[in-house]
């Protein structure tokens, strides 16, 4: 990568959008994918040719609005269904390692 | 009687409701078929035979007691590994969920269960949906059963090819961006995408959720109708399902079938051609439009100019919604766990996990998609696209004032070799070049053999208006009726 | 502490602002229909729809969506005619799918304001914006400390995960000066009273049904623009969102004095040193990269809908207050001393209960508030309800029970932490009606003259008011004797009445 200047994306771009999605992605893959993320990028930065600010987004194909619920209970799963699937288990919770940042 | 295998499902249904052969006899011959071929188009991650003669046992026993068997009764499928079917391994042809066994059905899975269809197994796919080829598997790549050197196209190539290959009548597909309509192109097959919101998304792995929709694999258009009707209609555990009933394609199908399409307005859209097409699909679709002229049907030339900007916007919708879809996977509640020694943090075991359990396509589309929601960001990229779509489906609403259908081929390629494109992400993407509009759009496209170039199969795709999939349908089966059945040369599994 | 309060007051304006989150009292959660009951067994009560499974997908309960436009339009808010829900995404292990829906820039209910009043002010506390979202899991942290630092592992149960949140965000809140932590304060009991007058949520603090993130900042006396401010979590009181505030104010003061700057952070509240302490800083800045959640579709709430829900509110608060206030006939000072003792409701409640309003406000200023007092809670927090308090009432008018034993019911069901329920049930159970065996008491009283010669001698020579050592020895015999009839079955026993 002789310039990083004229890019999207740079390598150290990379790296810190792999740590905001937890992937602990090796050097190599840095290297390729910061090439390869400047090249899609470049071609997806073509939705800003065309779209003007009086077109309205679409966030949903079909347009409904008021999908509700009545609040009444359904059948929670079995416990042990719930922890069959887990990598570690004590005292019927989930067990993870110690955990570094506090909650937002 | 004579393979079995060789039916339709139609066919199947009939013989198994008429006792000319056994819902477990059916079911059998279609193990007996997978045992035979699969090790060379690796169509199946996994095989549950026990499960299938269970299902088809009990399909013979409903008979046996005199009860009405439904359309499909005793039909054995070949179920998309994406899907979630309780009790039988789902991983999404990912090593983050290698060995996962959910303890739910998705709706498709109750569904086709209830109709009393017979699931043989889940198929391989590309990792979460991500790729046109289905080399991005984790388990590796599932090989076309018209040339075992070529891919079956993706990401849901192990059903079109379980399929084409005859190890199972029907198939279920995802269609996020082409899904479906791509590999039954590319495996001479027919395969549709419903309306967005036409079947139920309850327990797909999601890829994409404002694109993402599960539809029928088959050999016929008729078969593809019927599955649809089976797994179609409103579902209140989605949110964004449509709360109305399935359109009605079986009968579309068998009316189309009949050959007539006077009066029928088809429009060729002038964008999803030409250029970056190889020549040899242009003139399969040149042929299909002229059948479908000589049937009857008025051919219109219709513009879609915003359609050039499909694959900017989809690239950049899938990525961001796929990035936050594929959180889940953490290592906390199922699924993988690297690098828990007691020494690494939390953080870094969901870090070291993801790297470890997600491929290389994964990654990238989940750091594009990180990228584009990023504040200053996201108003260039995510909501610009969303913007594109809107145009999109402006496009698609100016032709359909035109046009009662639109058509075009189903993919600019025919099937690629295994491994071509595996290195070049831009030359993967544009294999969906002509299916992306109708994803953006929401609305539905058919996908049905229309013969062959360099002896491999070339799909015509059939669009219609959201909510009028019989259209497509009706148009494909004629389509269907008049042209050539295609199967792949008997040598390559012999 | 180098600085008073005084000094803070003289030299800096003190801005407050306050996110408050309030898990609603729907019966299923947020998007699933599992239970939100409190206090099951670790992840029983759990689905593939809040644990976060692949595949599943939400479904938005509509009585979730009614409670928080109730609350948007209790707090003078508009309703949005068209909104989303939103995906908000980061990574924690309570959190199943690693992104909360939430609400972002469109949230149900926007721009309202919630009055308070305060030693005979009023402070308008400017709404930003209510908005619906779904509570995370809970982490437990084992290690020798209990605490996320220094924890060995942790485990997470997903029972709370997905029970419906509602977030209720203040406009920043300038000009109350000196009485920054009390305005914190009054708002937050008021928003309470609000809540649970519209019966939307338990408003539980120490059960976490009612949590508080209190902003403080500093800006020098004169200066346009406002200091940094700093977050403070972890508020799980009353008297904590007061106590979190000054402790913020003071501690922001002696940076700023010091020259130097406050961070923009935050922090967490501890209970019992009284002060806040940073939370751990983190390796990036916060991203949360929102988009509109395609798996549900938008909101549109019906203009018929939102009117109905508005002319069904029940009656608020601070109308029930001047209603009440006019009911009681009592001064604006009197009433500013019911308030400050934070017993107007229940003052009102218990007219409304049937108790005379004398009465009802005897008992709530007097024995009730000094319990309190003891305790240092809330007279709303005894477990002692307006009802409870107006059949106690009514046990004493007709002869049932006496004051004093009035007062041993409150004390019961004080004790069990308003467990004990049914005041009639208690005073049966504990056998504390007066008792009406006059022969019992005669007896008593027989045996209290034969046993005390001197003083019942003193009574029979006219001294009637020496009587009291007697009476004081026949309800020590017969504890549920009431005291005047006591005296009265005495005085004729020595012939003096």
């Amino acid at each position: 990568m002789p310039d990083d200047t004229n890019q999207n994306i740079s390598r150290a771009d990379v790296a810190h959008l792999a740590r905001l999605a937890r992937l602990a992605v090796t050097d190599e893959e840095l290297d390729v994918f910061a090439g390869q993320l400047d090249v899609i990028l470049g071609a997806v930065a073509r939705v800003g040719e065309v779209a003007a600010a009086d077109i309205p987004p679409t966030s949903h194909a079909v347009p409904m609005t008021n999908v509700f619920r009545r609040d009444e209970l359904r059948p929670c799963l079995p416990r042990d269904a719930v922890l069959a699937g887990a990598p570690a288990v004590e005292d019927d919770k989930f067990r993870v390692p110690r955990i570094l940042a506090e909650e937002t | 009687m004579s393979d079995l295998t060789q039916h339709s499902a139609a066919e199947l249904a009939e013989v198994i409701a008429t006792g000319q052969a056994s819902a477990v006899e059916v079911a059998q011959a279609h193990l007996d078929r997978i045992a035979a071929v699969d090790d060379r188009v690796k169509a199946f991650l996994h095989v549950d035979a026990e499960g299938a003669l269970r299902a088809a046992a009990a399909v013979d026993a409903r008979r046996a007691a005199g009860h009405e068997l439904g359309p499909l009764a005793g039909v054995p499928l070949a179920m998309k590994d994406v899907v979630v079917t309780e009790g039988v391994p789902t991983t999404a042809g990912s090593k983050i969920l290698e060995g996962w066994v959910p303890p739910y059905d998705a709706t498709v899975s109750r569904r086709v269960k209830d109709a009393g269809i017979v699931m043989l197994g889940k198929t391989n796919m590309d990792e979460f949906a991500m790729g046109s080829s289905t080399e991005n598997s984790a388990y590796g790549p599932t090989h076309n059963p018209w040339d075992l050197s070529r891919v079956p196209g993706g990401s849901g190539g192990g059903s079109a090819a379980a399929v084409a290959a005859f190890e199972a009548p029907l198939g279920i597909g995802t269609d996020t961006g082409g899904s479906i309509r791509q590999p039954a192109a590319v495996t001479g097959t027919v395969g549709a995408k419903p309306t967005y919101g036409g079947v139920s998304r309850y327990g797909l792995i999601a890829l994409a959720s404002s694109l993402d929709q599960a539809g029928p694999c088959a050999r016929s258009v008729l078969d593809a109708a019927l599955l649809h009707e089976a797994i179609g209609g409103h579902d209140e555990c989605d949110s964004t399902s449509i709360a109305q009933p399935v359109p009605p394609v079986v009968a579309a199908a068998r009316e189309g079938a009949r050959g007539d399409l006077r009066g029928t307005r088809v429009g060729v859209v002038r964008e999803l051609g030409g250029e970056g097409y190889q020549p040899g699909v242009l003139a399969a679709f040149e042929n299909a439009v002229s059948t479908l002229k000589d049937l009857g049907a008025e051919i219109v030339e219709v513009s879609c100019p915003h359609f050039d900007y499909a694959l900017a916007a989809y690239y950049l919708i899938l990525p961001s919604e796929c990035s936050s879809n594929l959180a889940r996977f953490d290592s906390v509640r199922y699924g993988l766990r690297v690098g828990d020694d007691g020494v690494h943090s939390l953080e870094d075991v969901m870090s070291l996990t993801r790297e470890a359990g997600f491929g290389a396509e994964v990654k990238r589309r989940i750091i594009i998609g990180t990228y584009a929601l990023s504040s200053g960001y996201y108003d260039a990229y995510y909501g610009q696209a969303q913007k594109v779509r809107t145009l999109i489906s402006r496009d698609f609403t100016a032709a359909f004032e035109q046009a009662d259908v639109l058509v075009s081929p189903s993919s600019p390629f025919v099937a690629f070799g295994i491994g071509e494109r595996i290195d070049d992400p831009m030359a993967m993407y544009v294999n969906d070049l002509c299916t992306l509009p109708a994803s953006l759009a929401g609305t539905p496209g058919i996908s049905v053999p229309a013969g062959l170039s360099e002896g491999l199969p070339v799909g015509l795709q059939i669009m219609s208006p959201a909510l009028a999939d019989e259209r497509g349908y009706r148009v494909a089966a004629a389509f269907e009726a008049a042209t050539e059945r295609l199967t792949p040369p008997a040598e390559v599994l012999a | 502490m180098t600085v008073t309060y005084e000094e803070v007051i003289a030299r800096y304006e003190p801005v407050i602002g306050l996110e408050t989150h309030v898990e609603l009292g729907t019966v299923s959660k947020m998007f699933c229909g599992c239970s939100t009951e409190f206090g099951a067994p670790p992840n029983t009560q759990t689905c593939p729809v809040c644990l976060g499974l692949p595949g599943a997908m939400p479904v938005a309960n509509a009585a979730a969506i009614e409670s928080t436009i109730k609350i948007g339009l209790a707090l003078n808010c508009s309703i949005a005619q068209w909104c989303r829900f939103a995906r908000k995404n980061y990574f924690y292990p309570d959190m199943p799918k690693n992104y909360q829906i939430s609400q972002y820039d469109e949230p149900l209910c926007f721009e309202g304001y919630l009055d308070i009043d305060l030693n005979g002010q009023t402070y308008r506390i400017g709404i930003e914006r209510v908005h619906l979202e779904e509570d995370t899991g809970k982490n437990t942290h084992v290690g020798t400390s209990g605490r996320i630092h220094g924890a060995d592992y942790s485990l997470v149960d997903f029972n709370r995960a997905g029970i419906p949140l509602v977030e209720i965000v203040t406009k920043p809140v300038p000009g109350t000066g000196a009485l920054a932590p009390e305005v914190a304060r009054a708002y937050v009991t008021e928003l309470r009273n609000i809540l649970r007058t519209l019966e939307v949520s338990d408003v539980r603090m120490e059960q976490g049904s009612l949590r508080c993130d209190v902003n403080t900042s500093l800006n020098p006396v004169g200066a346009d623009e406002w200091g940094k401010r700093t977050e403070t979590k972890n508020v799980n009181s009353l008297r904590s969102v007061e106590r979190a505030v000054r402790s913020e104010m003071l501690r922001q003061a002696e940076l700023l004095d010091a020259g130097d700057k406050i961070m923009q952070e935050t922090r967490h509240f501890s209970e019992t040193t009284g002060d806040t302490r940073p939370g751990r800083s983190k390796e990036e800045a916060t991203d949360y990269r929102y988009f509109p959640e395609p798996d549900l579709v938008p909101i549109a709430p019906d203009l018929d809908w939102v009117a109905q829900l508005k002319a069904e509110l029940p009656e608020l608060p601070a109308a029930r207050r001047a209603r009440i206030r006019e009911m009681l006939g009592v001064s604006a000072e009197d009433m500013q001393q019911l308030t400050n003792a934070g017993v107007v409701d229940l003052v009102g409640a218990t007219v409304d209960a049937g108790a005379p309003v004398g009465e009802a406000r005897n008992w709530w200023m007097g024995y009730l508030a000094q319990e309190a007092n003891k305790r240092e809670v809330d007279a709303a927090d005894l477990g002692v309800t307006p009802e409870h308090v107006a059949r106690i009432v009514a046990l004493v008018d007709e002869g049932t029970l006496s004051v004093a034993l009035g007062r041993q019911v409150v004390d019961v069901i004080v004790e069990s932490g308003g467990s004990a329920a049914d005041v009639d049930a208690i005073v049966a159970e504990r056998g504390l009606q007066l008792t009406s065996d006059t022969d019992a008491l005669g007896t008593a009283a027989d045996e209290a003259i034969a046993a005390q010669p001197d003083i019942a001698a003193k009574v029979r020579d006219g001294k009637v008011n020496a009587v009291g050592p007697l009476i004081g020895a026949v309800r020590r015999a017969v504890p549920t004797a009431d005291a005047a009839t006591v005296r009265t079955i005495l005085l004729e026993k020595l012939g003096v009445s």
